[in-house]
């Protein structure tokens, strides 16, 4: 098994667990309880090497579709829930960029979307989880019950047991459309303008940016749930990227073409259209196995959160790198605070870029980087990171001595080890 | 509403089918060995729409009331059947252990056969109805990576051609279901390569082919063109190749 990003080099043998009944004798084998190992770095990798796959956990316990509650194990991808949901008139209140990822894996990541400014993270929503320690002992917590559980295992990334099931509060949904308008623009001040401008009016939004291009231009994205009636079906996906090939297709030259092309595709300055709320919110979904267009070599992502006035620098020395990425995004967060110990997202500008992995080469501007990120007082997303280092994630995560208390001594991830058991 | 017999109901083909028939209002029997796993099963459904369901436990290895099980399961006549129960045996552990080949023969034809000769009369006295029947790609030609769970997977192949050729002039439809590589805890722990597919797509195609009245159908559909060619592989060639 590897990450998404393709790490690592040694071998993770991975278990998988189905049903509750398995859950104690595999948790006590296990070094980390897994989804669907969507996690792009080290989170998701046990440090024992030997993972457990809970995405086979995956039925629905029970569906109110009166309160909009639902209860279910903790494999159950989002996507399922979606399509369980929608068409009861019911949608999630918090979903990140694709549909594939359990549960499980979005509270421990306290996932968060497009729409962070205006409902926060995914574990504000959620209302309960029952946890399994590897000793026996069943745990149920919420914000009224073991609130200090429920803060460790909210963005916990998987430490502090099995999450065997979780409740869920449910949004009402008007429609399976969002009306969307796509904005041109060029320059950081206008993006802050575009973002300060659409934080009260749209639910959606989050940019799209030419990181390649000398002045800093990119398609400012938001949106609205559309009063048209009708859910439908989720799309599948379109075309699937069988193999990895052996190197990437995605170098210095095509990603300044497709960029390029991408960025000047939108005629018009702004374009408004109806979109279904799947294809909108969930693009990469349609390219299966999309991380294969890295190649052998993989890719590494970097997601960090700084202050507005931050990201200038960011971009320009990212820009004299020359090594970027097809997909850079844009998003400012909002203020709304998550019940997680970990929780990535905090006010401020979150930027996020996938690099093709050239290792000595990545890693050097990853750590040009870090000391930006470090100087801003920002932080770096544990889901996407493979490199921080433990000063600045000690740093960006004050509470991680509290969360190691609540740590089940059996689970141990290979981003834990590398940020927590060693001398920082 | 329909009323659906759902055998094996707890393996992963068999829910992700079962789902699909619950968001259109079924009624479903779900017949497995354990009740803690149907119960869990039961719950899905009835979250996704199912009109009801009813539990039926049963064990494949040591069941033998297949009769009583059956007109259960009947209650006042089923539409539709889905046979789904079966294990696959690690072939090197299972080849030259005697107790441990009778054992998945028995769990993956005996079991499955009984429970179709206890429903077979049901449905030609109704004259209607559909059975479709899990079967693999593995039934289609022994090969020595995994003949023991093939070669009871060919038993019911060829069973239910049979039972078709009875029961298609009664009006009952039997479907022989043969999957190639599904992504189920079945086959956790093979290295999954870009012929493997999952067992939503394989429900998919399940209740495409029950809806057709199909007769013989490869999931996903490319596998008839690949096992029309290693049957037609000459023996002497065959049987030089590790398959």
């Amino acid at each position: 098994m590897r990450s998404w990003g393709g790490l690592p080099e040694q071998a993770q043998q991975s278990l998988s667990l189905d049903w509750r009944d398995q859950a104690l004798q595999q948790l006590q084998q296990t070094g980390l309880v897994v989804g669907l190992g969507r996690s792009y770095g080290d989170v998701g990798l046990a440090a024992n090497g030997r993972p457990l796959l809970a995405s086979g956990l995956n039925r629905v316990l029970s569906f109110d579709a009166e309160q909009g509650l639902l209860r279910c194990e903790s494999g159950v991808t989002l996507g399922a829930i979606l399509q369980l949901c929608m068409p009861a008139g019911w949608m999630l209140p918090v979903v990140p960029g694709t549909r594939f990822v359990t549960v499980g894996g979005a509270i421990a990541n306290d996932v968060h979307g497009k729409n962070h400014h205006a409902v926060g993270c995914f574990g504000k929503h959620l209302r309960s989880v029952r946890l399994l320690r590897s000793d026996g002992q069943e745990i149920n917590c919420s914000a009224e019950e073991n609130p200090d559980w429920f803060a460790a295992t909210v963005s916990g990334l998987g430490l502090t047991g099995c999450i065997l099931e979780a409740e869920l509060q449910l949004r009402p949904l008007a429609g399976g459309y969002l009306d969307t308008e796509s904005i041109k623009f060029q320059g950081l001040s206008e993006f802050l303008e575009l973002s300060a401008e659409s934080a009260s009016r749209y639910e959606y939004s989050a940019a799209w940016i030419d990181c390649l291009s000398r002045d800093v231009r990119g398609l400012f994205s938001r949106a609205n749930h559309s009063p048209r009636p009708g859910a439908r079906p989720l799309a599948g996906a379109l075309c699937s990227v069988p193999v990895a090939l052996p190197f990437s297709p995605l170098n210095r030259v095509s990603l300044r073409l497709f960029n390029s092309a991408w960025y000047h595709r939108q005629r018009a300055d702004r374009r408004s259209s109806s979109a279904a709320y799947d294809r909108w919110m969930f693009p990469l979904d349609r390219i299966e196995n999309w991380n294969r267009l890295y190649g052998k070599r993989g890719f590494r992502q970097y997601q960090c959160v700084v202050p507005a006035e931050s990201v200038a620098e960011l971009l320009a020395l990212i820009r004299a790198s020359g090594q970027g990425s097809l997909l850079a995004v844009l998003k400012q967060f909002g203020s709304l605070e998550s019940p997680g110990l970990l929780s990535f997202p905090r006010p401020g500008i979150t930027l996020a870029l996938d690099f093709p992995w050239r290792g000595e080469t990545t890693l050097k501007l990853f750590a040009q980087l870090d000391q930006l990120v470090a100087a801003a007082d920002g932080a770096i997303y544990p889901a996407k990171d493979a490199h921080m280092s433990a000063a600045d994630f000690r740093r960006a995560y004050p509470r991680w001595e509290t969360l190691e208390k609540f740590r089940d001594p059996a689970l141990c991830s290979l981003f834990w080890q590398r940020l927590t058991q060693e001398d920082g | 509403m329909k009323r659906v017999l759902v055998i094996g109901a707890s393996s992963a083909i068999a829910v992700a089918t079962a789902r699909l028939l619950a968001r259109r209002g079924a009624f479903l029997v779900l017949a497995g060995r354990s009740r803690q796993r149907l119960l869990t099963v039961a719950a899905d459904l009835e979250s996704h729409g199912a009109a009801g369901v009813a539990l039926l436990e049963f064990d494949a290895a040591i069941t033998s009331n297949y009769e009583q099980l059956a007109a259960e399961a009947w209650g006042d006549g089923l539409d539709l059947v889905l046979l789904a129960h079966g294990v696959l045996p690690d072939q090197q552990a299972v080849q030259d252990n005697v107790v441990a080949t009778q054992l998945a023969m028995q769990v993956n034809a005996n079991s499955a056969i009984a429970w179709l000769a206890a429903l077979a009369h049901r449905f030609e006295q109704r004259g209607a109805g559909t059975i479709a029947v899990l079967s693999s790609v593995a039934g289609d030609r022994g090969r020595q990576s995994n003949y023991v769970y093939g070669a009871a997977k060919a038993a019911l192949t060829v069973y239910t051609d049979g039972l078709r050729n009875r029961l298609t002039g009664c009006g009952v439809c039997v479907v022989t279901v043969k999957p190639g590589f599904v992504d189920t805890p079945m086959t956790h722990g093979f290295s999954k390569g870009p012929l493997w597919s999952t067992p939503e797509r394989i429900a998919e195609g399940i209740v495409r082919a029950a809806g057709r009245r199909g007769r013989v159908v490869y999931l996903p559909g490319f596998w008839r063109y690949i096992m029309c060619l290693i049957k037609l592989l000459p023996g002497r060639l065959f049987d030089r190749l590790s398959l």
